[in-house]
């Protein structure tokens, strides 16, 4: 396996309010969190909101201006291009390969443009073909998501939401992209039409060969989709893991405290099982001392309220968290990893 | 593995053109705007006088006659009583037979019924050229023998054609609204574009700057601008030099509608998801954001229309906007300016009839336009 992304101490602080002779309040989104993305896997980000994984994804491609840290893109082997340096049309190219899908399709596609205008924007931005051959190329990207050829003349809203959201699907996959950064992309939908759209996420990513980053909140549709989760809370990472390990085995209370809130489909074994989430998310602005979650973590010790637990691999396997107790902690994991409902 | 196809009645829907474009569903809201609707046929009647001027006016706006100073309205009947009792179609005038009021010693007119002088439509004129371009010798109406009254709106002071100079007065004054708003339209967008689109420092200087600008009181400003003019400048120059004094402020309003939109536009999905393409500014404010918001733009410039021409209206009465020889409503209406000609020629008044209609249905057009292109945002 070869890297294809790697975030270096990325921190996004952002400055609110402030005028002319006051300075504004920082509130810290991302702090210091460093991850890498293997060419080929799913990697998911998960956590509540408000935990920064949006603006995470967002830093990543460049849709928002980085504090601090870099962003490494790495095309083929050996070579390393650092995104974050790179101004606006140094990173035209590279905006070929990594691509985005927004959560909302109704806001996401430009009311004002038909279906074809649409997939065929990025096409025309990056002088890539035109005439016959656009035409070709956006056809068959829209056939490979399930809009057939005679919708093309229509504008978004003559669409549901699952065909938009395959719409901006098409509008990312049409340039051929490596990675594909996917922001909430089945939040939106029906239940039934998550699952039509998971399955063809997936089936275009065996067919493209392509690296998702999938950012959710749904850990179920996480549990489906990934091959390894980062868990996020209050702008840190706090656990990473292959997606199995953590649902087995979490080490970091968070995590158990998220795969808790799983509903399980079995009314027998749902009793007392069902804890909600405890506390609040503390406002960003005005974060803990110590570890950020001892405010709501039930297992939190003095050494937590002082210290910050720096996150580090557990026991010599490829889960890594940031809990001063991670190895000691008997955590449970989801009751049973959720049956892969949608296959 | 289930794909979502189109419904079989979304898959039947005609392959013809589906689309109902963002203009057209907002026609379609306009046209239930009865008033609007109306009051859009009024504006383009305006507009349509404004264009044919030279054809629909009987007489030359400057033409003068010593010997009908004041004549009141003939109007125009079409039917006239033969010798036998019979009534025949002919378009006339009646003429005038003038008398002398012996309590205020001042000589009148009264329309001798008597008196028919035949109007002729399409009547031969002296060779003009329609709008300054297409050769024409050939008018709307006239009499046959120049030398007959013919005040189907009464004269004025110096025995000019009322009619005349109100339909010539049309072409200035609502040509100077639309010229006005075309360039408060143009700075409006451009700066309030860039403010909207980039926003930071310049947006903020730029809304200080229009902050300023409109808590100036505009007459007085006006006023100032317009006297600064020199009085050697020839009608064309006057012209231009009055609309560009009334877009100085009228770009501000304008320019914020255009930022407020910039503004709400630059945080939406589809704007952020051009940029991630790669699509330079120009392409995303022109490809994106502005096909967006024309509807909202036209709505917004209609709506300066009236202003404008209420604005130079205003500064000609005054006598500090266009001058004579130039004919506007506003320096047709100094003619009214006191009671004694209003008491005896009550008909002057006629441009000012002209100014509330226009304004009324140019605000009424607009106001149906704004709600067609924002139905939520009443």
């Amino acid at each position: 396996m070869t890297t294809l992304l790697s975030v270096e101490h990325l921190s996004k602080v952002f400055t609110l309010g402030g005028g002319l002779f006051k300075p504004g309040r920082e509130l810290v989104a991302l702090n210091d969190i460093s991850l890498t993305v293997e060419a080929g896997e799913t990697l998911a980000i998960v956590g509540e909101s408000g935990c920064g994984k949006t603006t995470l994804g967002r830093c990543i491609i460049k849709a928002q201006p980085v504090s601090e840290g870099k962003v490494f893109y790495h095309p083929k082997d050996g070579q390393k291009v650092e995104l974050t340096e790179l101004d606006k049309r140094a990173i035209k190219p590279w905006r070929r390969d990594i691509r985005m899908i927004f959560q909302d399709p109704m806001s996401s596609l430009n009311p004002n443009m038909r279906v074809f205008d649409l997939v065929a924007e990025p096409l025309r931005v990056h002088r890539i073909c035109k005439g016959r051959e656009l035409e070709d190329r956006v056809i068959s990207t829209l056939g490979k998501v399930g809009i057939p050829a005679d919708a093309i003349g229509r504008y978004p809203h003559a669409f549901s939401g699952g065909q938009r959201q395959r719409i901006g699907i098409a509008r990312a996959l049409v340039l051929d992209p490596k990675l594909v950064i996917a922001d909430e992309a089945v939040s939106a939908l029906d239940v039934s039409i998550q699952a039509q759209v998971l399955n063809l996420l997936d089936d275009l990513k065996r067919e493209f060969g392509l690296t998702y980053i999938f950012i959710s909140h749904d850990l179920g549709v996480v549990n489906y989709i990934a091959d390894r989760v980062m868990v996020m809370y209050l702008g840190h990472v706090v656990e990473t893991a292959p997606t199995e390990q953590l649902f087995e085995r979490p080490r970091h209370p968070y995590s158990e405290m998220l795969l808790e809130a799983l509903p399980i489909a079995d009314p027998t074994r749902r009793k007392g099982q069902n804890k909600e989430l405890r506390g609040e998310i503390p406002y960003l602005g005005n974060r803990p001392i110590g570890c950020p979650f001892h405010t709501r973590c039930r297992y939190a010790q003095d050494k937590c309220r002082a210290e910050k637990p720096a996150l580090r691999p557990i026991n010599g396997t490829a889960q890594m968290a940031a809990c001063h107790f991670a190895e000691t902690l008997e955590l449970k994991g989801a009751y049973e990893a959720p049956q892969k409902v949608f296959a | 593995m289930a794909v979502e196809t189109l419904t079989p009645a979304e898959a039947m829907a005609p392959a013809k053109p589906q689309r109902e474009s963002q203009m057209r569903l907002m026609w379609r809201r306009f046209r239930q705007h009865q008033l609007a609707v109306i009051s859009l046929w009024i504006v383009v009647a305006f507009y349509l006088v404004a264009a044919f001027a030279e054809f629909l006016a009987p007489s030359d706006p400057g033409a003068y006659s010593a010997r009908y100073t004041y004549a009141p309205p003939q109007g125009i009947n079409f039917f006239v009583q033969g010798e036998d009792g019979g009534w025949s179609f002919q378009p006339h005038v009646n003429g005038y037979r003038s008398e002398v009021d012996q309590a205020a010693m001042r000589r009148t007119f009264v329309i001798d019924p008597e008196e028919i002088i035949p109007v002729q439509f399409f009547a031969p004129a002296e060779p003009y050229r329609l709008a300054g371009i297409i050769p024409m010798s050939v008018k709307l109406m006239g009499v046959e023998n120049a030398r007959d009254p013919f005040y189907v709106l009464g004269a004025d002071r110096l025995g000019r054609d009322l009619l005349s100079r109100l339909i010539h007065g049309t072409r200035i004054s609502l040509s100077i609204g639309l010229a006005g708003v075309g360039l408060s339209l143009f700075f409006g967008i451009v700066i309030g574009g860039f403010a909207g689109y980039y926003g930071g420092w310049f947006d903020s200087a730029v809304m200080r700057v229009i902050e300023f600008i409109r808590s100036l009181p505009t007459i007085p400003l006006w006023l100032g601008l317009a006297a600064a003019m020199p009085k050697d400048w020839n009608a064309v120059q006057t012209y231009f030099a009055i609309t560009i004094i009334l877009s100085l402020i009228g770009w501000t309003e304008l320019a914020r509608v255009v930022r407020g939109r910039f503004l709400s536009l630059r945080t939406e999905d589809f704007v952020t998801a051009a940029q991630l393409d790669g699509a330079s500014d120009w392409r995303i404010i022109t490809r994106h954001m502005v096909p967006s918001f024309t509807s909202h733009i036209i709505a917004a410039a209609t709506l300066a229309i009236p202003g404008m021409i209420l604005a130079e209206t205003a500064l000609s009465f005054l006598g500090l906007g266009l001058q004579a020889p130039i004919v506007s409503w506003g320096t047709l209406l100094q003619d009214a300016q006191n009671i004694r000609t209003l008491a005896t020629a009550p008909w002057l008044l006629a441009p000012g009839v002209c100014v509330v209609v226009v304004i009324l249905a140019l605000n009424f057009f607009g106001d149906g336009l704004r709600d067609a292109a924002d139905p939520h945002g009443r």
